[in-house]
């Protein structure tokens, strides 16, 4: 990844407790940005939410495989990436939790919650085994210097 | 996570406070809500004004929760949702499963 700075390269074992260490680093790189509290709450919840998922269903947990979180800022983008070392899964398979009969399920919200935080959301899986997901989202424009901004 | 539990009116009152989230407050929400209706608890109100971050496991924490206090015949609501919370619930459409107050009164007096 081609980024300008911050940039950061994390790597955890499969464990939950380790979630809240990836927030603390993301935040801190989150700041630099200078975003709104809301977006960039959204992205980091967004990545914890990767995370959980790589440590959950991609690693099942097994402590000796890892989580890897890639964080930089390329072409006004903030890019994230999280890869586990799981067998992946089929998107296509995931439910939407919207939909009635999925109303009351109590999981499979943690990509949907992904996908509405961000702009963009991939998976790419890799032959060798392991899921990159890779989260992406536009930073705000700078503020003009006068007059209001036009809406689109 | 800490959730301190009070009895108004005979409406359990939780009050979780910090993250609800994988690891951190899920599994103390769900054994809190279990704990509640073992004790007799027939209606449970679930304050989140002190919740600072809920993710997609504890929002499933919230739907457990109310599905089974549900089955056992009782009834879950919700008051005080921060900004944050408010927002995850309209987007999953939760807000249309939850009956949620802003009044504690006008809460505990809801489930009479």
């Amino acid at each position: 990844m081609a980024a300008e700075e911050p940039q950061v390269h994390l790597a955890i074992g499969s464990q939950f407790e380790n979630i809240e260490l990836v927030q603390i680093v993301v935040e801190e790189s989150l700041r630099k940005l200078d975003l709104a509290e809301d977006v960039a709450h959204s992205i980091s919840l967004a990545v914890q939410e990767a995370v959980a998922n790589a440590i959950k269903h991609g690693n099942q947990q097994s402590p000796e495989k890892r989580v890897e979180i890639d964080f930089g800022v390329e072409d006004g983008e903030v890019v994230i990436e999280v890869t586990d070392q799981g067998a992946g899964f089929d998107p296509r398979q995931v439910r939407d939790p919207r939909m009635p009969d999925n109303l009351l399920r109590p999981n499979g919200r943690g990509i949907f919650f992904m996908s509405s935080f961000m702009d963009d959301i991939q998976f790419d899986f890799k032959p060798e085994g392991g899921t990159v997901v890779t989260l992406r989202k536009r930073l705000p424009s700078a503020p003009m210097a006068s007059g209001p901004r036009e809406e689109d | 996570m800490k959730i301190d539990v009070r009895n108004t009116d005979g409406v359990t009152i939780l009050e979780p406070k910090g993250k609800i989230t994988i690891g951190v407050g899920d599994i103390a929400l769900r054994d809190t809500v279990i704990e509640a209706l073992e004790g007799g608890a027939k209606s449970i109100l679930i304050n989140l004004a002190e919740v600072t971050t809920i993710d997609s496991s504890g929002i499933g924490e919230l739907v457990s929760a109310y599905t089974t206090v549900a089955n056992r015949g009782g009834k879950l609501k919700l008051l005080h949702l921060p900004p944050k919370v408010q927002d995850i619930l309209q987007i999953t459409q939760l807000v249309t499963v939850f009956d949620v107050f802003d009044d504690e009164a006008e809460a505990v007096q809801s489930f009479s």
